[in-house]
């Protein structure tokens, strides 16, 4: 346990630039949304606080949009404002507007109806109430509301870095996919501290007395604007073209880390969910994307893959990996995985690949055409030896082979199978694997070797790229750690790539990843 | 100098106020008398437009206020509620201060203004810097009252304003409030459901009842000439302190004391503490008499 904490301080030390800027990215996208929340939440508040007919509406509304999930609010939000911290900052603040609108119309209509009457008669005009009485006496309901929504705000801004507009969802979510509990918990402590130091910053002025209210009420907007601010300062540098990676992408060693230290590829790099990635490059807004070498929309989006000169991105063949106890059980089981052994090269993956990312048909229609195709399709026999749990990662190559595989299971064998697919990440489908969650998965060498088995760089070093050798390594290496065992790869390589336009590609003469960087050198 | 001309205020079918007229002269003290309901409050409100009449026209001075600007009108109304309505997050100062501020006064101005009403009204100049909540009700309905004074406004609403407290502190305000020399001067309409209050404090009555006004009168006037069977029900319950409150002490006082107008019960007051003493049991006496004798004046119920 001590040596876990020495070398999450360590992570933590060693990355404490990209650790700032993420902090600080947080820290922006967090009260950039929250003030523009104020300021359209407080007057819609003081609205409906005059118009009672309005409050039902508007109130229905804030509370739907609550609801939606924040990964979907995300998702609305590409086509209509793409990605970067502009559609973030508009799910943030529509997650914030419930609370602050809620918390103002309550507290306005709770203002004593004796105190109002006794301003109206005052001689007070409709202003000065609001501003001398029904503001300030609702001030501290107004607060509770604005500390909510800070709170809220600072959680879903993990998820913001799935769009590219950064903050400590990058370390966070490229932790869980590269299984590395220090990068999650670097990313995710912070984060936890951020929500609890500005909870209880506000619930002091909260409760601060009456006279340092107003004091306190003045500088809240001063503040507001100073800590959106951190937003922007980390962004102060640019280069010739933008490339997007994926959170897992920028913290392994085959991926942003091997461009930098064997390339010296130097270039403005934004984090980006692997969802909206291509999209982003094919739309002009990213130049250079991290992607798989089988993915459909490689051919949707017409992009073209930039040779890897000098052999940074080790193989990735598709193998399934399943425990050993499963097989155990199963025994018929490894005969029908290996059924699909050496069907699939690469350029059939992408095709199939393609049929579901960009043409939209099920993942279960694409597995039974291949499978008809093949005359590898059988009906199911419906057995009810067992059940086999096949699992699968969040991408849909991994939801066409966990389709193939169950319908193979169904069909040769007397066991039923169930699909649990879209597990977040390697860590994720791996951890769910040998928790005894699932019984197997399609995993590939590459990220068998680089991200579970995490091997000295010498030793990656000596399998030199080789793709029986590292079959052969991770093989071993999975039997003796964790009584996994790979069967026969399924045939295609699906590896890391570097990706442009095919247009732009040709137009700067760039064919390989040295070309890349000659490009970005020059001038 | 006040003049209601038949307002009436319906809230959808619900007719609170029933074609009511009366009119109010310079430094009377008028009080709208009635049950809970009668429309009193909704009569009162109407004059600082609170609440506006669904018909009807009211003058101050002459001048139809459904005709001025609201806020400016109730800049010159005075106004104290039942429960003080005090800004709970407004020091004593800045509450009483909150009428001069919306008359831009300068600042000088209004300190001096605060510490000569806080002076007529015993409280003590601590309590500037405290707020509403920390003060007594006694006091806070003290501060409530300066607060209506403070610009020296010639007409006074009062909403029940002793309404909320307890009787001892209560019958000392009704001290304080007859023996202030401001308010003397201040054509003043007060609304309360205590028979006794309105006797004790009104120079005129006007009995309320389900939106109209039955009796508007002296209170000696309603007293020994009630309209009709509702008055005299209406008062029946207290008449013997009624009586001594409504007849005054016969001129000059029997002390010879420089009190001009007073009250038999007032001047029966003055005995509370020294009554043992021999020379006042004369004037007691004197003061009975007096009593029996407009008794005896008056026709018989």
């Amino acid at each position: 346990m001590n040596e876990q904490q020495q070398t999450l301080w360590g992570f933590m030390w060693q990355q404490s630039d990209k650790l700032l800027t993420q902090t600080l990215q947080h820290i922006g996208l967090t009260f950039i949304s929250l003030f523009l929340a104020v300021l359209i939440g407080l007057p819609l508040g003081i609205l409906i606080a005059r118009k009672a007919k309005l409050s039902g509406t508007v109130l229905g509304i804030a509370g739907v949009l609550q609801t939606i999930p924040s990964i979907a609010l995300l998702g609305f939000m590409i086509p209509l404002l793409g990605i970067g911290p502009k559609p973030a900052i508009v799910a943030l603040l529509l997650y914030a507007l419930l609370p602050i609108i809620r918390n103002t119309y309550t507290g306005i209509t709770g203002v004593d109806a004796a105190i109002k009457e006794a301003a109206v008669a005052m001689g007070m005009t409709k202003g000065q109430i609001l501003t001398k009485v029904e503001l300030p006496l609702s001030m501290p309901v107004i607060l509770a509301g604005i500390r909510t929504a800070t709170v809220i705000n600072v959680g879903v801004a993990t998820l913001a870095s799935y769009i590219a507009a950064g903050g400590l969802g990058e370390f966070i979510f490229g932790g869980i996919s590269l299984n590395n509990t220090n990068m999650i918990l670097a990313g995710a402590i912070p984060a936890a501290l951020l929500a609890i130091l500005f909870d209880f910053l506000l619930s002091r002025v909260q409760h601060l007395n009456l006279k340092k209210l107003k004091t306190a009420t003045a500088a809240l907007p001063l503040l507001l604007i100073l800590l959106s601010s951190f937003y922007f300062i980390p962004n102060a540098y640019g280069s010739k073209l933008t490339a997007g990676f994926t959170p897992e992408f920028m913290g392994r060693q085959d991926g942003n880390l091997g461009l930098q230290t064997k390339y010296g590829l130097k270039i403005h790099t934004i984090v980006i969910s692997d969802a909206v990635m291509y999209k982003a490059a094919y739309e002009k807004q990213l130049d250079v994307i991290s992607g798989y070498s089988t993915d459909g929309r490689l051919k949707a989006y017409d992009l073209v893959v930039l040779r890897d000169d000098k052999g940074i991105f080790p193989p990735y063949y598709a193998a399934p990996v399943v425990r050993a106890d499963a097989l155990k059980k199963f025994p018929d089981l490894e005969k029908t995985l290996n059924l699909l052994s050496g069907k699939i090269n690469d350029s059939i993956m992408t095709e199939l690949n393609y049929r579901t990312d960009y043409l939209h048909q099920s993942p279960e229609r694409v597995a039974k055409d291949f499978l008809t195709a093949n005359n590898l399709w059988k009906p199911a026999r419906n057995g009810n030896a067992g059940t086999v749990r096949i699992g699968s990662k969040i991408f849909g190559e991994q939801y066409i082979l966990a389709n193939m595989y169950s319908m193979l299971i169904k069909g040769y064998t007397g066991y039923d199978a169930t699909t649990k697919t879209g597990l977040g990440g390697t860590k994720i489908c791996f951890d769910a694997l040998t928790n005894d969650q699932i019984d197997f998965y399609p995993e590939y060498t590459g990220t068998g070797l680089l991200a579970i088995l995490q091997p000295p760089a010498k030793t990656v070093d000596s399998l030199g790229g080789d793709k029986d050798k590292t079959y052969n390594y991770v093989q071993t290496g999975f039997q003796k750690k964790y009584n996994i065992k790979w069967l026969k790869p399924i045939g295609f390589n699906n590896a890391y790539a570097l990706m442009m336009r095919q247009k732009q590609a040709k137009v700067l003469n760039i064919k390989t990843i040295t070309d890349l960087k000659r490009y970005l050198e020059s001038k | 100098m006040i003049k209601v001309e038949q307002i009436n205020k319906s809230f959808g079918k619900v007719k609170a106020v029933d074609n009511i007229s009366f009119e109010v002269a310079e430094s009377e003290n008028l009080i709208l008398l009635g049950t809970s309901g009668c429309g009193k409050t909704t009569t009162l409100k109407m004059i600082n437009r609170l609440i506006e009449p669904t018909s009807g026209n009211i003058f101050i001075n002459g001048q139809n206020i459904l005709e001025q600007p609201p806020e400016e009108l109730r800049r010159g109304i005075g106004y104290v509620l039942q429960n003080n309505g005090l800004f709970p997050h407004y020091t004593v100062a800045e509450n009483i201060a909150v009428v001069p501020q919306l008359l831009k006064w300068d600042k000088k101005q209004t300190d001096k203004r605060i510490h000569e009403l806080l002076e007529k009204l015993h409280l003590d100049r601590s309590y500037l810097n405290v707020y509403p909540k920390e003060l007594s009700g006694g006091q806070q309905q003290r501060v409530g009252l300066a607060r209506a004074l403070v610009a020296d406004p010639p007409v006074l609403l009062m909403d029940e304003p002793f309404g909320a407290l307890d009787n001892v502190t209560r019958a000392k305000i009704q001290a304080e409030f007859k023996a202030l020399d401001e308010l003397k001067r201040k054509t003043i309409i007060m609304v309360t459901h205590d028979v006794l209050e309105a006797f004790e404090l009104g120079d005129r009555i006007c009995l309320m009842d389900k939106g109209k006004i039955v009796q508007c009168g002296t209170p000696a006037e309603l007293l020994f000439h009630p309209k009709n069977d509702f008055v005299s029900g209406f008062l029946k319950e207290q008449r013997l302190q009624l009586e001594f409150r409504a007849i005054k002490a016969p001129q000059p006082p029997p002390n010879g004391g420089e009190v001009p107008d007073m009250s038999l019960w007032a001047a029966l007051e003055q005995f509370k503490y020294d009554g043992s003493k021999k020379e006042n049991q004369a004037e007691f006496e004197q003061l009975m008499s007096a009593f029996y004798q407009y008794k005896r004046g008056q026709p018989h119920e």
